[in-house]
């Protein structure tokens, strides 16, 4: 039988505030265990909540990036539920009055568009963390990162197989990150998702029994997470038996899911309003504030990008990602006269393959798009050859300097003046007589000798096309 | 809808609530008459009346993202039973 998968995706944002969603404890990352838990957070007796205002501004900011209503008002809600890591018993979330109602968002995949919808966005609070490493038997609870503000963005079932829904979680991704929103950071876990699978015989209408899959913690977790569970559907199916609506955990290392409890419980999170905060309201000055705050999104800049620097589909997509690499390209090219190619390739190539070396965000480049610019500038008016200034890149990777003072510096100046290599080729020609009777009688292939001789004489410094037009000239005469 | 005792176990259950086999029936015919009063009230036309979150008629007053709140750890975790390298330890929990 032919199967249909039908995907949705719940993926959790963490917002970059300063502080916590209801409290003024930080949220920064990687602090010693409960120090920046405080009272609220720990809801301790007395305590109320105080929303954060930027949690507000950046859910504003997501609901109308993606086309969708947002809430005049709208309301916390309590969802119940016991565990060690969740002080309250509830979680503080919103439930039939989201912030962000429907809207939606375009996935490319294979060269075909498709536009996914996405449900609602709302605002709530993460829990602290569970740590079950034995202390003496017990589990050890840190809730620092209990109350951080968190955006949890619902897709409709609009997938219909594991490329979709990755497309998807990247567009979301790059999406964030251009708001400023969420710094997506997957492996802290700023960034993280669940996903529903289901089959269903194609052609039908009704949607087959769904799981819910969890710890997918990068894009190929979710490639492969969903692969193997649609597989096991359909086993369970075609031997007769059933799917149980249920939450299952990816296991990376073994490549499979497995069940993680059942999730019968699922509607006895018993939610209502949260009387502790009142209704929150945007304003329409608000709106316009944000909708002015907007930045140009991922899809606006890529077309801009093709039309205003005659890139490639490919060079607009890479350079468009992620935006502080976007603003990087456009600062280089700037500072090279307008080389938008040759700034590309070196922004692709080079520069991508020296930060990811060293783990580094392009904001924490040591090189900077303007000494990047300069040396492109270099390049493009031929003062050194693409070979030299690999070595030029180094130097002003690991230092202060900019191209022009390292080829001042070093002598990596291109030889082009033809007397000068024209008499390193009359010598050359003179010691290797039997190459050169070679090339006269045919075998062209020696030119490559005589190219490699120049290039190891000069230090690499001879200009490639001026020595290759001199040799052709010179070996025929 | 009247409350069954089953419901009421389930529901203490939820709420982590310890009462005695004695007290159920009590508690059924207490919550069942709760649940007469939203019956009751559930009669009432609302058709047109913009429901309702909370009983103050205000907005949510908003906080600026500042941290404000320093370490007080230590003090914190003068409550807790039992704590090690800083973290609250409680009876073990698997997934």
């Amino acid at each position: 039988m032919q199967w249909e998968t039908v995907i949705g995706l719940e993926i959790h944002a963490q917002l970059a505030t300063k502080s916590k969603i209801f409290s003024g404890a930080s949220t920064a990352y990687g602090a010693e265990p409960n120090t920046q838990a405080c009272a609220v957070d720990l809801a301790l007796p007395g305590t109320l909540p105080v929303l954060n205002e930027q949690a507000v501004r950046f859910a504003v900011k997501f609901g109308l990036a993606i086309g969708a209503h947002i809430a005049p008002y709208s309301v916390f809600a309590r969802k119940n539920y016991f565990y060690p890591d969740l002080p309250k018993g509830y979680q503080t979330s919103q439930f039939d009055k989201p912030i962000v109602g429907l809207g939606e968002i375009d996935i490319e995949v294979a060269g075909e568009v498709k536009t996914i919808g996405i449900t609602r966005a709302h605002l709530e609070e993460d829990a602290g963390k569970s740590l079950h490493e034995d202390y003496q038997g017990m589990t050890g609870v840190d809730l620092n990162r209990a109350g951080t503000p968190l955006l949890e963005i619902v897709s409709e079932p609009d997938m219909r197989s594991s490329a979709e829904a990755v497309a998807y979680v990247k567009k979301i991704h790059t999406l964030v990150q251009y708001l400023g929103i969420c710094d997506g950071s997957m492996q802290e876990g700023s960034f993280r998702c669940d996903v529903n699978v289901s089959v269903r015989p194609m052609g039908q209408e009704e949607f087959g029994t769904r799981a819910e899959i969890k710890n997918l913690n990068s894009f190929r977790f979710i490639e492969k997470g969903i692969a193997h569970e649609v597989e096991r559907q359909i086993d369970v199916i075609e031997s007769g038996g059933k799917v149980a609506q249920e939450t299952r955990l990816y296991d990376s290392n073994k490549d499979e899911t497995r069940s993680m409890r059942s999730k019968e419980e699922a509607n006895d999170y018993r939610y209502f309003p949260c009387p502790d905060l009142l209704p929150v309201e945007i304003t329409a000055e608000l709106l316009d504030e944000m909708r002015a705050d907007l930045p140009e999104l991922p899809e606006v800049k890529k077309q801009r990008f093709l039309e205003q620097y005659k890139l490639s589909e490919y060079d607009a997509d890479v350079l468009t990602t992620q935006r502080a690499i976007a603003d990087y390209y456009e600062d280089a090219v700037s500072f090279s006269d307008g080389e938008t190619k040759l700034v590309a390739n070196w922004v692709m190539g080079e520069l991508s393959a020296n930060l990811n070396q060293y783990s580094l965000d392009v904001a924490a480049s040591p090189l900077g798009a303007e000494r990047l610019g300069g040396l492109v500038k270099r390049i493009a008016d031929q003062t050194i050859s693409g070979k030299i200034a690999k070595q030029v890149f180094e130097f002003l990777w690991n230092s202060e300097v900019t191209a022009d003072e390292v080829i001042e510096r070093e002598g990596l100046k291109q030889m082009s003046d033809s007397g000068e290599l024209g008499k390193i080729i009359d010598q050359l020609m003179a010691d290797n007589p039997t190459q050169v009777e070679q090339f006269r009688g045919g075998k062209t292939k020696v030119l490559g000798f005589f190219v490699g001789s120049i290039m190891k004489k000069t230090q690499g410094k001879a200009n490639p096309q001026e020595v290759n037009k001199l040799l052709q000239e010179k070996l025929k005469e | 809808m009247s409350i069954q005792s089953e419901d009421v176990l389930k529901i203490a259950h939820l709420a982590r609530l310890g009462i005695q086999q004695e007290q159920v029936e009590a508690y059924t015919s207490d919550l069942s008459n709760i649940m007469k009063l939203v019956e009751q009230m559930n009669q009432v036309d609302t058709a047109g009346i913009e429901p309702m979150a909370h009983p103050l008629d205000q907005s949510q007053r908003l906080r600026s993202d500042v941290v404000t709140e320093v370490n007080q750890r230590e003090a914190l975790q003068q409550n807790a039973s039992d704590t090690e390298d800083g973290l609250f330890l409680v009876p073990r929990v698997i997934d």
